[in-house]
């Protein structure tokens, strides 16, 4: 790593301050991302804002039809959470199933969201529930958030607070991990509410993003045949030794009827 | 090191002992722990957060020690290997290991101990794919998992 | 309880350690004044070194030294050597790259070491790495085995014209041919052996430790082989063997890639003569993937001519062998020598013949790993008869069952030139197909069917050879204070080695196993050893065990005569004591070793011939059509590894072989891009199996003794890994068999299977 001054501030207001006043600040959550790119010498922060352990950005709460997750809850303590789990069960499952045992007691919501990586989970619960991120200085929509390749809507101090997912009637993820990392090759998400459906990919592509042609085939029935026959371009998804685009473009389809399914059996 | 700047003195209680470290912020808690205290029984398996050689707990839960700053981690209550145990003696855990023979070259042996007693005490009485799942980000090249596995389900069992 | 507690279930006595956190490795070993080393390493596959700028870098604060070939060459130090030579039919000799420890003029791997660090502390000489300016001048790398071969392909040594090291045969080509062409048929496979990567779990590490006053060096490093290690090196720095003491402490697995010499042994022990204090490199975990030996990496040719009645007539195969970019010490021997000879499995085949091309590319050496050379044999046959059995239209086991070895057949010389001393072959495969329920298959498949899942069953009846190397020397010394100790040159690397000859030496001495101790992997407390390889460990240092607990009792015999004024024949030795016959007079071991002030014997074993451990391994797949994913839903191995000395041991080795054989099958596979960067150089992109990934193996032992050594027994640690690949493989392939699939590559990846399915019903639809 190279040299960096670390800080923990003792309040949000605190934490905005040490991030005005660095050269080039970034903020640490639970780190799972972050360190590992240290490590590799991939960034030099001047100094690295702590805000982990801010009570203020902690916590979940479910009223008015949303849950709201604060930015650096763990994916552990969202997945063990009684009132997700009754509320929006597909999000504690998501949560669930990200990593491992060690990495879900670390690693933070915001903290996967701020980073933005094309494979990390969570992009897909966002953009699907059309949740809100809520940030220091105002709230982001989903669709507005993702911008690029690890890039988001954030300006570099923002603080994401919470995010806000609206609770949908169902909803339901499914990935097909990489062998190796367990990171999404693909993952899709889906999600009914009265008004709409929407469906959004993760690890397909650069960034996360919904499929408007089986949005509207859900739309008018909510069903794996519904999508029989709609597949996506290849062209443009990623590539790796895992998986080529051609392998991803079919499985957005397979986790998308998978998904479906896991809706109506749930 | 070189130089002081950015250098700070950490308050981390492992294994129920206070102990305060003059740490540079960049430093992981699998270094402090390693190279300043001596507590070698978290291994440096990967370096990269995958292998889970490192794990220690962290309030009781699994974490890897290699992606932790040490300076994140003042405040919460540490337990290493080292910590489960006085003298001799072997928790049940431990000693369902011995059984079982889920031990080989031990490399891997800590950091499976930890996840597997913070799993037991969530879950007092995991089922074989429980175990499996809980252990799947504890990597071993040696066992094939099975003895392991059996020791933590039988772990489980005793209770 | 039988002769040396063979049996027993002992529980480990190396457990409490590790599961304590007190076990010592090299990386938790630290001396005073100990200074931090790391390496710079070469970012491209092939490339020209023009230069070498290393001054910013000695100038950077808290630096010791930056050293460079040079400065090695100055000082005489020798090349790294290949220990295993071979000469190619030609006639001509094997053609080998010079290998300095630190490159000269050249690099030819990705992670080939340059330069070499040293400073106060391990940030200093990372940092200091930085400022090392090597100046490259890139050549186009070929990484394949079979491309760096073919005419036009990038040359990567002067001395290797063509980049083949060796162009090498055996068997007999005349009579496979003329088999092959009056055969009523013949069948054909192509194969590609996977190349891995060994991922023990504890990275490479070395700690040199110098003593002025005495001018020796001590040597703390995890290897298999302390004594041939301390031998390879002091030719090479030079120095006189009494100079130099190598210590094995704890060893966090080895799997065959520690038996190696590795550049960075050398340079901390001539860092720490030339800087007189101890010098320490730990290995990350990326430099273990680039810089370890890689093992396997064939790419083979299989055919074999059979008759009407499915019996096996000749087999021929042809093997491109990708050595790396040098010729590891074993490099040359694993793809020819060690198992060329295994080709013909359990089988009566009547004519072999095989060729093997060793070619050098822009990859990491290639060396031993768990079975070395034996698993690569194993898959040939072993796919080759499923190809056949289901090219003839017969089942597997019964096309097997028609050309098995059968036991009245023993000792057996095969085609190979191998003589089996013993095996029931059938009764392995009779036993693992009641275990795994091999006829209730079809009801399990049509429930998988109804879930949406393509379910297959697959075997392998394989066989190996082991332990028949060098001899091993053993030392049993009964303390004064009735403590024993036994010496031996055996490494264990994770195996628990203490537990298994203390069990041996206390059962035969009558003495409590707690108060046995071994000492291993020390080439000052241990006279010599061969080390451990090859499964060698009880087949060869158990046999000298048990000779020399047997010397120590005869040595005892004349004191117990003299203790109980009797004639040396009266005495019968038991439980610990002597006791005169048809009497209840007895004088005990113990006592009689604390009247001599300690008693001591030692005693030699060598092996007359290998041992064949052989098994069956059955696997049961399920595929997801829709994605390709396989699970392994059930695993039944039944193993003949001789008499068992202690079946908890034995398990453990089985069950980790065959997870490795299980991770090379489906999930592990290294990948170079065609400039020679390694695309799974961390454990995010190479897959090892994990928990999660396997299922609770079933695992059981047809005990057929060994008739070749003493104990009867044959040998465990590389079984798995070598029944495992082609069980798996086959499992897969019948479960795609339905859509006219009749091989699919290691490893079958869920892209790998996908992209088949698809091109097969692709293929059915057209």
């Amino acid at each position: 790593m190279h040299r960096f001054t670390y800080r923990r501030p003792a309040s949000l207001a605190e934490a905005k301050a040490m991030m005005a006043a660095a050269a080039d600040g970034r903020l640490l959550a639970g780190g799972q991302t972050l360190i590992p790119i240290l490590k590799q010498r991939l960034a030099q922060p001047s100094d690295l804002v702590d805000i982990g352990r801010l009570a203020v950005l902690k916590g979940i709460t479910v009223d008015g039809g949303r849950v709201t997750i604060g930015a650096v809850t763990t994916h552990a303590e969202v997945a063990a959470a009684p009132e997700i789990r009754r509320a929006v069960p597909a999000l504690a499952a998501l949560a669930e199933g990200i990593g491992d045992a060690q990495v879900r007691n670390r690693g933070t919501i915001g903290g996967s969201i701020a980073n933005a990586d094309p494979a990390a989970d969570w992009p897909a619960a966002v953009v699907a529930l059309d949740a809100t991120i809520r940030t220091d200085r105002r709230d982001i929509a989903a669709d507005a958030f993702f911008t690029g390749l690890m890039e988001t809507a954030l300006e570099a101090d923002e603080i994401v607070t919470a995010i806000s997912f609206p609770i949908p009637d169902t909803a339901a993820y499914l990935k097909f991990p990489n062998p190796a990392s367990r990171y999404a090759v693909v993952g899709v998400m889906v999600a009914r509410t009265t008004a709409k459906i929407r469906l959004a990919v993760t690890g397909a592509g650069p960034l996360v993003f919904r499929v408007p042609e089986m949005e509207r085939a859900l739309a008018r029935s909510f069903t794996p045949a519904a999508l029989d026959g709609l597949a996506i371009p290849a062209e443009g998804l990623n590539e790796d030794i895992h998986a080529s685009p051609e392998y991803r473009a079919h499985l957005v389809g397979v986790m998308a009827r998978r998904a479906v399914a896991a809706c109506g059996t749930s | 090191m070189r130089g002081d700047e950015g250098m700070t003195t950490v308050a981390l209680r492992i294994n129920g002992v206070e102990h305060s470290v003059a740490a540079d912020g960049r430093r992981t808690l699998l270094e402090v722990l390693r190279d300043e205290l001596g507590l070698t029984g978290a291994k440096r398996g990967c370096n990269q957060g995958v292998c889970g050689a490192c794990t220690v707990l962290l309030d009781g839960r699994p974490v890897r020690a290699c992606l932790s700053l040490a300076a994140a981690c003042a405040g919460h209550e540490i337990t290493t290997v080292e910590g489960l145990t006085e003298g001799n003696e072997l928790t049940p855990v431990q000693q369902a290991f011995v059984e079982h023979g889920a031990v080989q070259c031990g490399f891997c042996t800590p950091g499976m101990v930890l996840t597997a007693t913070a799993l037991l005490k969530e879950n007092p009485k995991p089922n074989v794919a429980e175990v499996r799942t809980a252990l799947s980000g504890n990597l071993c090249r040696c066992s094939g998992y099975r003895k392991i596995v059996d020791a933590v389900v039988a772990a489980g069992g005793a209770r | 309880m039988g002769r040396f507690g063979a049996g027993q279930p002992m529980r480990r006595v190396e457990d409490q350690r590790f599961l304590t956190g007190t076990g010592r490795y090299t990386s938790d070993i630290d001396l005073p004044d100990q200074a931090a080393a790391t390496v710079v390493r070469s970012p491209f596959g092939n490339a020209r070194i023009l230069g070498i700028d290393t001054e910013a870098a000695r100038l950077a604060p808290g630096v010791l030294g930056v050293f460079t070939a040079a400065d090695l060459d100055a000082d005489g130090v020798g090349d790294i050597p290949v220990a295993a030579r071979l000469t190619s039919r030609d006639g001509s000799p094997m053609r080998t790259p010079r290998r300095p420890v630190l490159a000269d003029g050249r690099v030819a791997h990705v992670g080939e070491a340059v330069a070499f660090v040293v400073a106060e502390t391990i940030a200093a000489a990372r940092d200091a790495a930085d400022l090392v300016m090597v100046d490259y001048d890139p050549l186009p790398a070929v990484t394949d085995g079979t491309a760096a071969l073919e005419p036009g392909a990038p040359p990567i040594w002067d001395e290797v014209p063509g980049n083949q090291a060796f162009d090498w045969e055996t068997g007999d080509a005349g009579a496979v041919a003329a088999a092959f062409a009056t055969a009523a048929r013949t069948v054909a496979v192509d194969l590609v052996n996977n190349r891995v990567i060994p991922t023990a779990m504890e990275p490479r590490s070395a700690l040199a430790d110098y003593d002025d006053k005495a001018d020796r060096l001590t040597l703390y490093t995890g290897t298999q082989n302390a004594h041939s290690l301390r031998d390879w090196l002091c030719d090479l720095l030079p120095l006189p063997p009494e100079r130099l003491r190598v210590v094995a402490p704890d060893v966090g697995g080895g799997f065959g890639m520690r038996i190696f010499l590795y550049p960075e042994h050398v340079l901390v022990l001539w860092a720490a003569r030339r800087l007189r204090r101890p010098v320490k490199w730990v290995g990350d975990r990326s430099e273990a993937f680039l810089a370890d030996t890689h093992g396997r990496d064939h790419r083979t040719h299989a055919e074999m001519a059979v008759d009407a009645e499915g019996r096996f007539l000749a087999l021929r195969v042809a093997t491109v062998a990708n050595l790396g970019a040098y010729v590891s010490q074993m490099g040359a021997f694993i793809p020819t020598l060690a198992g060329s000879g295994m080709l013909t499995g359990v089988y009566r085949i009547p004519a072999l013949s095989v060729r093997v091309r060793g070619a050098i590319t822009n990859t990491a050496p290639v060396d031993a790993y768990r079975g070395a050379g034996r698993p690569e044999a194993a898959y040939a046959i072993e796919r080759l008869a499923d190809v056949a059995a289901r090219e003839l239209g017969l089942a597997p086991d019964e096309l097997r069952r028609r050309n098995f070895i059968p036991p009245e057949a023993m000792p057996y010389r095969t085609a190979g030139g191998k003589t089996y001393d013993s095996g029931e072959f059938e009764r392995n495969m009779r036993d693992a197909m009641a275990r795994a329920d091999w006829a209730g298959f079809p009801a399990r498949r049509a429930e998988a069917a109804a879930r949406g899942r393509w379910r297959g069953i697959g075997m392998s009846t394989y066989i190996e050879a082991c332990g028949g190397g060098p001899d091993e020397g053993a030392t049993i010394r009964l303390e004064a204070d009735g403590t024993a100790v036994v010496l031996i040159g055996t490494q264990s690397t994770g195996q628990g080695h203490e537990t298994a000859y203390a069990q041996m030496a206390a059962d035969a001495l009558g003495l409590p196993i707690d108060r046995v101790r071994v000492v291993q992997g020390d080439t000052d407390r241990v006279s010599d050893g061969h080390g451990t390889g090859g499964s060698r460990s009880l087949p060869v240092g158990g046999a000298a065990t048990a000779a020399a607990a047997d010397a120590l009792i005869a040595s005892a015999r004349p004191h117990a005569a003299r203790a109980l004024g009797v004639p040396e024949a009266a005495l019968d030795f038991a439980a610990g004591a002597f006791r005169v016959r048809d009497s209840n007079r007895f004088v005990a071991l113990e006592e009689l070793a604390r009247q001599a002030g300690g008693l001591s014997a030692a005693a030699r074993f060598r092996p007359p011939a290998a041992t064949y451990p052989n098994g069956c391994h059955v696997c049961e797949v399920e595929i997801d059509p829709e994605t390709g994913a396989v699970s392994v839903v059930r695993y039944t191995v039944v193993d003949d590894v001789g008499v068992v000395l202690n079946p908890l041991l034995l398990a453990g080795q089985v069950h980790g072989g065959t997870a490795q054989g299980i991770g090379q099958a489906l999930l592990e596979g290294a990948v170079y891009d065609e400039t020679g960067q390694l695309l799974t150089g961390s454990l995010i992109d190479y897959a090892l199996p994990r928990a999660d990934d396997l299922p609770s193996f079933d695992f059981a032992t047809n005990e057929v003794p060994c008739r070749t050594n003493p104990l009867g027994v044959k040998g465990a640690g590389e079984a798995g890994s070598i029944g495992a690949p082609p069980a798996v493989i086959n499992a897969v392939v019948d479960a795609l068999a339905h859509l006219g699939i009749r091989h699919v590559d290691m490893p079958a990846t869920p892209q790998r299977v996908w992209h088949i399915i698809r091109s097969a019903q692709d293929k059915a639809a057209a």
